[in-house]
């Protein structure tokens, strides 16, 4: 039998955090991911990390006020606070565990600036941080003894009377379904992007722990808040570093206008990511873009400086769109990139489920509130990952695990995964059924939203799951079945997409990720509060929450 | 735009399975990549056709495959380019075994990395705040560590395809990442146990420089670069007695000395003048160049301009020394 104390679901930032904390803490410790740790969604995290040192004569109140006020007041503030007083000592880890940052001239941590701070206080290496720091966490991983199921996809989640066992779970390689028991269990499974299509996610990036989580009885928070990043590369997608406007870059209308001059006079092109996207947003529907999109120029930064930081953003122009930017501007868009909502948990982790937790991107803690502040994530997941792995190290060590019947709940879900091998084959494709989804949530969920069109998804989203119900699975053989992993993965999807466009429809007001025009304005009377919801017997079932609120007094934000 | 392309199947599942080609046309983007033509034969043709990829921005190190006979990502490489007589040739990588289609069992990869200990391990106290280096010292690294694992100079190393014990570049490379950090080892920054341990067989002497994984990296990362560097590194901190090192000292010598080589002499300083059984393994290479015409002289003489050569010497030398 496979049980562990603490048993990691994701191998990402959070999920190997995760890990080693717990391992450290004298816990049995087993990490799971679908793919090989390094081939996580962390990597594609370019910009950098936020902390304030204190020997920068920064202070950890200016990035949590910074952090406020870009979540539009939404953001826990004791949560924000434990995760800015915690980020320079996370940040001095990871130097230590070996991330190669780029440094200044006395050879101490360098910084650039980001979005919606008002002084620079984003460590990086060159554009690609999320990979550098990702690679180091899994050499700590290797040293840490953590076992590692790599290549095993976590089908359901096992739940007896409000408590955890365990997962059953795939081998993919080999097709084999196991149960593994475990104490204490850490969803670190990154975000739900791919629920929308375009978006800046990686294919892996399904939700598939926030389904589970939601569908054994977890609360998720926040869905509605679903941040669009200012620059997107026209076509794929693509994600294009705000460290590209962090080193100066600027956002220009067909006509070469730097319009954020008038969205946003005093931070410009680095106001909040919300702010940006809407403004950007704004022209392009007035006529001033091409091609749906504005375009974001770097000439002006000087070839030395491009190949220094930002080589690889620079690449992907070229390899996608066939634009140099040393040499031209090249065009953007707003596009699906974060999930500021997910599991709800307090400041260890622990969501409302007996022994199950979360962390990273697939959580809501809440410390990015109506919209996150880029190079917060990566810290998120630093942060709160070990904190999640230390609570729950501490919390298996006084408990048993969980009696189940183990036997049937295999040949249950054997049962259920050969279901979907044996449909038949005349239904929709699972490409077109996903395809639908996201482009539905695309049209309505975006920028800008109202009721009627997110009325139209939801009924939308209806239809779609009917069609879900018959996808059928070319694949009937074992080994390496990846179309049987998205059949799955799409349900995971669409248990999303529905808690999403419920929370949206029922928060009526703006504020941060969420721009309703039908309700253009800040509501905080009636909206300075969490959306909770909660798979309930005949559905979704939508309850609120209380923000936290310790120093900082909510008021009009203005950049 | 409309593209072709040629995928080599392999279903393990299937009795006596043998892999086998198979051609798709598929209709992408204009400036559609190899990945996006491939999503598209899953999506839309068969669902059963099995690949990894994930990020699609050359980042997860997911989708390396040989487009035309090569390794490289199929997310980086645009469809339009990769059309050889019309069609697109595309096959698992090399050196690690199929598992289904273009899915391949990176165990031996994954087992070479954790040879190398890859994991920081300064020598010395940890400093309070952060370690203080340069940042050229920093970028420099950086351009390794932007290595993402993709296994591409791994498929198309030669020397791999015949000796599976080579550790290979990705390890190597990987190894030069903490000899070349300032942190790592002890307070000098250099880190000998390492440099001990790659010098030994299927180590960093092992590499025949073709140059495949430097082509093959779509990161450029330059694996063989670095192999070389950890060379210098290596004789540097003292560990010359090896094949490898004394080959490189003899061949120079002979060059710097004479402006030519000194091919007879060779041999035996390499792996050792008192090294008699490594010799009388030679013997038969030597009966073979005797008996085609192929012997070196025995009187090894100077070229008649080889101080000029010596000049070449001296001119790349001395900035070594001024560092």
């Amino acid at each position: 039998m496979l049980e562990h104390d603490v048993l990691v679901i994701g191998a990402g930032l959070a999920g190997m955090r995760a890990a080693i904390a717990a391992r450290a803490s004298g816990a049995t410790t087993a990490i799971i991911s679908k793919v090989h740790p390094v081939r996580s969604h962390s990597n594609a995290a370019q910009g950098g990390i936020n902390a304030a040192l204190t020997d920068r004569g920064d202070e950890w109140e200016d990035h949590a006020y910074d952090t406020v006020k870009g979540s539009d007041f939404l953001g826990d503030q004791d949560a924000i606070e434990v995760m800015c007083k915690a980020a320079g000592q996370a940040l001095i880890d990871m130097e230590h565990f070996g991330v190669t940052f780029n440094r200044d001239d006395e050879g101490r941590l360098g910084t650039r600036a980001f979005g919606g701070q008002r002084r620079a206080r984003t460590f990086f290496v060159g554009d690609f941080t999320g990979q550098a720091l990702l690679h180091v966490m899994f050499e700590q991983l290797i040293k840490s003894g953590v076992r590692r199921y790599e290549e095993w996809f976590v089908s359901s989640l096992i739940i007896e009377e409000g408590k955890v066992c365990g997962v059953m779970a795939l081998e993919i390689r080999t097709g084999q379904l196991y149960a593994i028991r475990a104490k204490t269990v850490i969803f670190c499974t990154g975000g739900f992007g791919r629920v929308f299509e375009p978006s800046t996610n990686a294919l892996i990036c399904t939700g598939d722990g926030t389904a589970l989580a939601y569908n054994a009885g977890a609360e998720l928070m926040d869905m509605e808040m679903v941040q669009y990043h200012p620059t997107t590369l026209a076509g794929s997608g693509v994600l294009i570093s705000e460290a590209a406007r962090g080193e100066g870059a600027y956002l220009l209308d067909k006509d070469g206008n730097r319009f954020m001059e008038k969205y946003a006079p005093n931070m410009m092109e680095l106001a909040s990511r919300d702010v940006v996207s809407r403004a950007e947003q704004t022209e392009i529907n007035a006529g001033n873009g091409v091609d749906g999109c504005v375009f974001l120029d770097c000439r002006h930064l000087g070839e030395a400086l491009i190949m220094e930081k930002l080589s690889q953003i620079r690449e992907i122009g070229i390899d996608l769109v066939g634009h140099d930017m040393i040499k031209e501007p090249i065009p953007i868009r707003p596009g699906m990139h974060y999930a500021m909502g997910g599991i709800r948990t307090n400041i260890d982790g622990q969501t409302n489920l007996e022994g199950v937790y979360a962390a990273g991107e697939c959580a809501c803690v809440s410390v990015h509130g109506g919209n996150r502040l880029g190079a917060n994530s990566l810290l998120d997941t630093i942060v709160f990952g070990e904190r999640s792995g230390n609570h729950a190290a501490e919390a298996s060590r006084d408990s048993e695990y969980v009696e189940f019947d183990v036997d049937e709940a295999v040949s249950k879900e054997e049962k259920r995964l050969q279901g979907f091998l044996d449909r038949p084959q005349n239904g929709d494709r699972i490409a077109s059924v996903r395809l639908a989804m996201g482009e539905s949530m695309n049209r309505n969920l975006a920028v800008y939203r109202n009721e009627k069109g997110m009325k139209a998804t939801l009924s939308e989203l209806k239809d779609i799951e009917k069609r879900y119900e018959t996808v059928p699975v070319d694949n009937k053989g074992k080994l390496f079945n990846t179309d049987l992993i998205f059949a799955l993965e799409l349900g995971f999807m669409l248990d999303c997409a529905t808690p999403i466009v419920m929370s949206a429809l029922d928060r009526q007001d703006s504020r941060g990720a969420q721009a309703r025009t039908d309700y253009p304005d800040r509501d905080d009377e009636n909206w300075m509060k969490h959306l909770v919801i909660k798979r309930g017997a005949s559905g979704p079932e939508l309850s609120y929450a209380p923000v936290s609120i310790t120093q900082w007094t909510p008021e009009e934000r203005k950049y | 735009m409309d593209v072709t392309i040629r995928v080599k199947r392999f279903d393990p599942e299937v009795a006596d399975p043998q892999s086998y080609w198979q051609g798709f046309t598929v209709s992408i983007e204009d400036n559609g990549t190899v990945l996006d033509a491939l999503i598209k034969i899953r999506e839309d043709y068969d669902g059963a056709f099995s690949l990894r990829c994930s990020c699609r921005s050359s980042i997860c190190g997911s989708c390396a495959v040989r487009i035309n006979g090569h390794a490289g990502l199929a997310c980086k490489t645009q469809a339009a380019t990769a059309i050889k007589d019309g069609v697109i040739t595309v096959e698992p990588m090399g050196n690690m075994p199929v598992i289904k289609d273009l899915v391949v069992n990176f165990d031996s990869f994954w087992d070479k990395i954790m040879e190398v200990q890859p994991y920081l391990k300064p020598e010395g106290p940890e400093p309070q705040a952060e370690y203080i280096a340069s940042n050229e010292s920093m970028l420099h690294l950086s351009d390794v560590t932007s290595c993402i694992m993709c296994g591409s100079c791994f498929s198309d190393c030669t020397v791999l395809e015949v000796d599976p014990s080579f550790l290979g570049p990705a390890a190597l490379a990987k190894a030069y990442r903490f000899t070349a950090d300032p942190r790592d080892g002890n307070e000098k920054g250099v880190s000998k146990d390492r440099l001990e341990e790659l010098t030994k067989p299927s180590g960093m002497w092992d590499c025949t420089r073709c140059m495949e994984c430097v082509q093959a990296c779509p990161k450029g990362v330059a694996p063989m670069d670095r192999i070389m560097a950890l060379r210098d590194q290596a004789m540097e901190a003292g560990f010359t007695n090896t094949n490898g090192a004394r080959h490189t000292e003899a061949f120079s010598d002979s060059v710097g000395h004479s402006g030519w080589l000194d091919e007879l002499r060779l041999v035996p300083k390499s792996v050792g003048m008192t090294n008699v059984s490594a010799l009388i393994g030679y013997a038969p290479i030597a009966i073979q160049a005797l008996t085609h015409g192929k012997m070196p002289p025995i009187i090894h003489k100077k070229l008649p301009d080889a101080k000029n050569v010596k000049k070449i010497f001296d001119k790349v030398e001395k900035p070594m020394e001024r560092d």
